[in-house]
């Protein structure tokens, strides 16, 4: 039960985007369009999950026992851009359909911060192992929502009259801002599952 | 005289996070108050001049194919040291930019800089592009974090200015996730309206 609570507070309440701003810039720079939203939001998931698991163990079996905790930071991205270069090269080879259609967003991922943001969030929280796979995996489900809504929004907004000054990025974040106060509605929606498990 | 113009370019022309859209999620996320987004800012100009005077430096040294690999590996370095420096001896700053400290690394504008720029310039140059963009990062993110402060708290630099009727029920929303996405659109905004009527 405290997973799923885990999983509807990643998702929903405490969402990568709009309310912990990890990874705006390609939410705002790949939402112009659905099918690039989706297949940035499908990119991110994969390599997030991964990445994940992979940070986990390199800080549980290499930094902690060299006592090296002071170079997580320069570790782990290191360890996220050659990952990220080999998922490249793993998709191109074995699996091209989906290199064709994520290809063109791999690269951009090393750089979104949602990637390292989450690895980091997840030993700063001292999360398990389980917990580290699940928070990542819904901290990108959350992302990828909020991305296909946004991207949603944002084709509707190419057809009507926008102040010519707002056009662009700008009517975009204040589009953000709005669903981020929409979100801000499930805030105590996890503490009433919470009372709902004690019943 | 070239290297004013370098330097000047990044308080107006290309002014971060306005001109150049990168670099959006410590925009967001530090600007909760001025001081906040004051010391982001620094950080941000110590970690840009550096990386941009070494990319220059080697950049006849890195092979093209690693390049992007070799800037993220310099810049992860000076990140490090600004980690290390704020948690000795600026604690409280520490505390309040939390995960974007070591975020720094995969800010869009300082590899952004060193693809750009650094990595085809000069030492001078490259450095005087680094402060430059730096100078107009920390002028965005303090008068970003000023306003939001003010109508979500009505403080400023952490000093009561508003009337405390004001202050007892703020805006607080302002501070909030959306305040920081609809108060940078709207800037943007007014730069843009600003930009039609000025020409440039």
């Amino acid at each position: 039960m405290e997973y799923v609570i885990l999983i509807v507070s990643a998702v929903l309440i405490k969402n990568i985007l709009l309310a912990e701003y990890l990874g705006c810039c390609p939410f705002l720079g790949t939402s112009k369009r659905m099918d690039t939203a989706i297949g940035m939001g499908l990119a991110v998931t994969f390599v997030l999950t991964i990445a994940t698991a992979v940070t986990f163990w390199v800080q549980k079996l290499v930094l902690d026992p060299l006592g090296l905790g002071y170079l997580q930071t320069i570790g782990f991205i290191l360890v996220i851009a050659s990952l990220v270069q080999f998922v490249e090269m793993f998709l191109k080879k074995f699996v091209p359909p989906l290199y064709a259609s994520l290809g063109i967003f791999l690269p951009l991922i090393t750089t979104n911060c949602a990637v390292l943001g989450v690895a980091i969030l997840c030993i700063r929280r001292d999360y398990t192992f389980g917990q580290s796979l699940l928070f990542a995996a819904s901290s990108a489900i959350g992302f990828m929502l909020a991305l296909i809504l946004l991207a949603g929004i944002r084709e509707r907004l190419l057809i009507s009259a926008v102040p010519r000054a707002l056009r662009g990025t700008a009517i975009g974040l204040i589009m953000a801002g709005l669903m981020a106060l929409a979100f801000n509605g499930f805030v105590g929606v996890d503490s009433s599952l919470h009372a709902l498990m004690q019943r | 005289m070239t290297l004013w113009r370098e330097f000047r370019k990044g308080l107006w022309h290309d002014l971060p996070p306005f001109r150049l859209v990168l670099g959006l999620c410590p925009t967001l996320a530090v600007t909760k108050s001025a001081v906040s987004g004051l010391g982001m800012g620094l950080a941000v100009i110590f970690v840009l001049t550096c990386s941009n005077v070494l990319v220059s430096l080697l950049r006849r040294v890195i092979p093209r194919k690693v390049r992007i690999a070799g800037f993220i590996v310099i810049i992860a370095t000076f990140v490090v040291v600004v980690e290390l420096v704020t948690q000795a001896f600026f604690y409280p700053l520490y505390e309040k930019l939390g995960i974007f400290i070591p975020l720094i690394v995969v800010n869009c504008i300082i590899l952004g800089r060193a693809e750009a720029f650094a990595s085809r310039h000069g030492i001078a140059a490259a450095a005087a592009d680094g402060l430059g963009i730096g100078v107009g990062f920390t002028l965005s993110l303090t008068v970003l974090g000023a306003l939001r402060e003010l109508i979500g708290a009505g403080t400023l630099f952490d000093h009561p200015v508003l009337p405390l009727i004001y202050q007892d029920r703020p805006f607080a929303m302002m501070i909030e996730a959306p305040g920081a996405f609809i108060c940078l659109g709207v800037l943007l905004a007014l730069m843009n309206a600003a930009t039609a009527t000025k020409g440039t």
